[in-house]
């Protein structure tokens, strides 16, 4: 497992002593020292086609020079607006080539959208990858009609168009090289010109709370960012990432971009959205991302398959994983493991792991990293196991998706990592994460005041996430700041935390926690109707529908043991031990968003839920044991009825705190 | 659009290795169909239907069930002989043709009811339409002697671009009959184009697709035609399919033409309102 690892890589193989350089300046680096070596590939016709260093830095020469014939100069916007084609990010490098700024635009983003960021970012000129994102734009050009340069890469499609201002990639290139062999300095000066201080890309926030904002980062900043990561995994030439996740999202501005062009290795495209997964298995990364509930498809396809494999298999794979679960993180960890494990191990590996890897496209993995969500302990585990390098990381766009890293060696399930390199983590006195450092955005788009909301005086950006930093320095987020309360105790009490781990549990469908201003934290529960159905029905349990299913003692008792685990976990998670749960009920409806309990989203609507159910919050914390309730329902045709219950208040087992978690 | 296309005069066109070809242009009719009857015993399925269809046009053919609609096709493919009348293509009149010798014009079709193989992946049932335009014997193919070989590369880079064209690489090397339905429909497309065809007959392309289906299918219709300049005809049930892609349309009912021109036209004409659309009264 450890030739995985590959400690002999020149871990500064561009003897980047110097920090002050810029995107394109590195790009001219690569071409001079590694100019045949494979700079990115994308499969076409079914064939793997790739461009050299050299080759791309020619490219977007000729890329820049017909931006520059059609008047884009220092500090104009690119829009680019489609999915990962080598040629769309050759246009960001272009843009950055004439000091001008790229913006990569979500390309699923409807018209109306695209509209308000092309109007924010003052767009003239914008990049799409085909047909569809052309129809899209000239749609967005009725309402902001300074839009006056389309440029496709796909004439697909295209070809009775006759709007101004329309005009293929290809032909942009003819015009460049004509510019160029008019102006043969234009392009050295402008590469020359831009300052590392200078804003190399306009990433846009999602925007799920008011209108998206445009942050600016320098190339310092994202080459900063790019070599930490580039340094702490040891990435170079040699090494291969699969770019499919959107040019807009900060983390394959990372990976692709800043990693790309710090580390010198190569970026491979897919064929189409759907082939992923083949093409992977083709080119078999070294170096891979994906969002949490990719690991889960991927996980879920391997089990399903398997529960369809003939007998012998499966008890082979069975064994192999049982093994893999014991050991495989300890190996990969490397932790000490007796010798006949390692031998039994190696085995497995011959036999499944190996294998399994090769089918997931995973062979050659040397870390693999996800972020964005919360992963499941057992979904991690698995991957870990089975001896994929996979590591957590915590960031977002104003940080350049750079501020904690789990190191190789030091990875903990239920944290991000410690600070990454030249970055620095304060935890505010309401929990909320600050951050300082080389990633932090230099501003949002013509938004200073938006800025001064999350930079303060002392340079730290505010996260708005809650989190805790342990002994050791991993930083462990908890919760939305804003959700975040306080006991009476003193000690933080993160609600979502408290309700992610409770649903991890197949047989709670939601949670809702009380402890903001108590003494105690208390718990509704509502049971997964189907799943707990399911059980009981298994154990001979007769039952009368949702409200008796819920009272049932064998229920309360199925409950109170997840809630027993939930509070053995948080006893042993430094500053969580006062947050275990005193006492809950299972509540005798469903919360549904037609009364108004849950978002449309599935969001609990905590204030909500509290008033409407206040008699049984307060015999929560009334000492009671019992408590009626009648609650009004909306049926889904619309009438109203009433469902009425009374609930047991149940005690749960707590633990006392561990200190020093092992 | 077409009437813009029209006006240009064919000089206007783009000259030159790099520029685009032409665009798509309504020309002379290339295929006329005559007076044709066909019956089956007593049945009769067509009765003295004559129409045109122009190069480059998209022309549809619609009827209520058992209007005569497949019939039709089937005469114009040489699946049928019809009892009467003639089928001129590009100058040449037929009494009857057989399949082999339509293909081999450049006429290719896509079934109602898929006739592909089922077993086979996508790749080698769209290679399949090449069947025509390979050259090497069935030996040195087998054998992938030099030339034999340079051929299939060059088919398969075909092929490949209709891959492309279609948006089916996922599926590249999926057996066909793993393929939900939609997916196949569009497999069966690729496979005749792969023929590289100046005529493309379509059997309801749309039967049984979902909305989504149907819209990404209107497109690759439409892009065939206007990519390669391919002449369309097809026969449709949808019929706000029918009448957003179509040149002109003509209306079958009871194997008997009742109206044929553009789209507006056949919507306004009232026979084919009382027999296709239904009156009220």
């Amino acid at each position: 497992m450890t030739s995985k690892y590959r400690p002999t890589l020149p871990s500064t193989f561009l003897n980047m002593s110097q920090p002050n350089t810029t995107f394109p300046r590195l790009l001219a680096e690569h071409a001079r020292r590694q100019p045949d070596a494979p700079a990115m590939r994308e499969k076409d016709l079914g064939i793997w086609q790739a461009w050299t260093w050299q080759q791309v830095a020619r490219e977007v020469r000729e890329m820049a020079c017909g931006l520059a014939s059609l008047g884009f100069a220092a500090h104009d916007n690119l829009a680019i607006v489609g999915a990962n084609r080598p040629r769309l990010y050759m246009t960001a490098l272009a843009a950055q080539s004439l000091r001008g700024v790229p913006v990569p635009l979500y390309q699923d983003a409807v018209a109306g959208e695209m509209t308000f960021m092309l109007e924010d970012a003052g767009v003239r000129f914008v990049i799409a990858e085909d047909q569809e994102q052309v129809d899209k734009l000239l749609e967005c050009r009725e309402q902001w009609p300074r839009l006056a340069h389309i440029i496709y890469e796909d004439p697909r499609g295209l070809r009775n168009y006759d709007q101004p201002g329309l005009l293929s990639l290809e032909q942009l290139r003819e015009r460049g090289r004509a510019f160029d062999a008019q102006h043969p300095e234009h392009f050295e000066r402008a590469v020359a010109s831009a300052l590392p201080d200078d804003v190399a890309v306009i990433l846009y926030t999602s925007g799920t709370t008011g209108r998206p904002k445009g942050v600016c980062q320098t190339h310092a900043s994202f080459i900063a960012a790019g070599r930490g990561g580039v340094e702490s995994d040891r990435l170079g030439p040699g090494d291969d990432i699969m770019s499919y996740l959107p040019m807009a999202w900060v983390g394959d501005h990372l990976f692709s971009v800043a990693q790309w062009l710090v580390g010198g290795f190569t970026l491979n495209c897919p064929e189409s959205s759907e082939t992923v997964m083949n093409d992977m298995r083709e080119i078999g990364p070294t170096y891979y991302f994906g969002p949490p509930r990719t690991f889960e498809g991927l996980l879920t396809s391997v089990s399903i398959r398997m529960e369809d494999a003939a007998t012998l298999k499966r008890w082979l794979y069975a064994k192999c994983m049982a093994l893999a679960r014991r050991v495989g993180a300890d190996i990969l960890n490397g932790a000490p493991v007796s010798a006949l494990d390692r031998l039994r191990y190696r085995l497995g590996d011959l036999l499944v792991y190996g294998p399994l890897r090769n089918m997931l496209g995973m062979s050659r993995i040397r870390v693999a990293y996800t972020a964005g969500a919360a992963i499941g302990p057992d979904l991690f585990r698995f991957y870990r196991s089975i001896g994929v390098n996979l590591k957590q990381f915590y960031g977002q766009t104003e940080t350049c998706a750079y501020v904690c890293l789990q190191q190789d060696g030091k990875v903990k399930l239920t944290s991000v990592g410690t600070a990454a390199p030249g970055m620095e983590l304060r935890i505010a006195d309401n929990g909320e994460v600050l951050v300082r450092g080389v990633s932090v955005l230099k501003e949002y788009y013509k938004r200073p005041e938006a800025t001064a909301e999350v930079l303060d005086a002392e340079g730290y950006f505010h996260t708005g996430d809650a989190g805790v930093i342990d002994s050791e320095g991993h930083l462990r987020i908890i919760d939305r700041a804003k959700d975040v309360g306080r006991m009476n105790t003193g000690a933080m009490f993160a609600p979502n935390y408290i309700e992610n781990k409770l649903k991890f549990f197949p047989q709670i469908k939601e949670a809702v926690c009380f402890g903001h201003a108590r003494d105690e934290v208390c718990a509704f529960i509502n049971i997964d109707y189907e799943a707990v159905g399911n059980w009981a029905e298994r154990r001979g349990l007769p039952y009368g529908g949702y409200v008796d299913l819920a009272g049932k003692p064998e229920v309360l008792a199925l409950v109170a043991e997840c809630i027993g685990r939930v509070n053995a976990d948080l006893a042993a998670e430094e500053g969580m031990a006062d947050t275990q749960i005193a006492r809950f009920l299972v509540l005798h409806k469903e919360l549904d968003p037609d009364d108004d309990e849950l978002t449309r989203t599935r969001k609990v609507r905590r204030g909500h839920v509290a008033d409407k159910y206040r008699v049984l919050v307060d015999a929560l914390y009334g000492g009671k044991t019992e408590q009626f309730i009648e609650t009004q329902v909306k049926f889904e045709d619309g009438r109203t009825g009433t469902v009425s219950a009374t609930l047991s208040i149940v005690p749960a087992q707590r633990y006392p705190a561990v200190r020093a978690a092992a | 659009m077409n009437a813009r296309a029209m006006d240009l005069p064919p000089q206007a066109a783009p000259q030159g290795d790099d520029a685009p070809p032409p665009a798509r242009r309504i020309g002379e009719s290339i295929l006329e169909v005559k007076n044709i009857s066909l019956a089956f015993g007593g049945v009769k399925a067509l009765s003295d239907i004559s129409f045109d269809v122009r190069e480059h046009e998209v022309r549809a053919i619609i009827g209520p069930n058992g209007a005569g609609k497949s019939s039709m096709l089937n005469c114009i493919n040489g699946v049928y002989t019809p009892q009467q009348g003639s089928i001129t293509f590009r100058g040449q009149t037929f009494r009857h043709m057989n399949s082999r010798q339509v293909a081999e014009m450049g006429v290719a079709r896509t079934f109602q009811n898929l006739a592909l193989f089922k077993g086979m992946s996508v790749l080698d049932n769209i290679m399949s339409g090449r069947n025509l335009k390979m050259k090497s014997g069935l030996l040195a193919q087998a054998l992938r002697w030099g030339p034999a070989e340079r051929e299939e590369l060059a088919h398969r880079e075909f092929v490949e671009r209709i891959i492309d064209f279609l948006e089916i690489q996922a599926w590249r090397k999926t057996p066909v009959g793993r393929l939900p339905y939609g997916l196949q429909k569009r497999v069966d497309l690729g496979r005749a184009l792969a023929m590289e065809p100046q005529v493309l007959l379509l059997d309801e392309p749309m039967a049984g697709m979902n909305v989504e289906e149907k819209q990404d299918m209107c497109r690759f219709v439409l892009d065939v035609n206007d990519e390669f300049g391919t002449t369309i005809v097809l026969i449709e049930h949808d019929m706000g399919v029918v009448m957003d892609i179509s040149d002109r349309v003509v209306v079958l009912d009871y194997g008997r033409k009742i109206g044929d021109g553009t789209p507006d036209e056949v919507r306004a004409d009232p026979e084919v309102i009382r027999a296709y659309l239904g009156t009220t009264h």
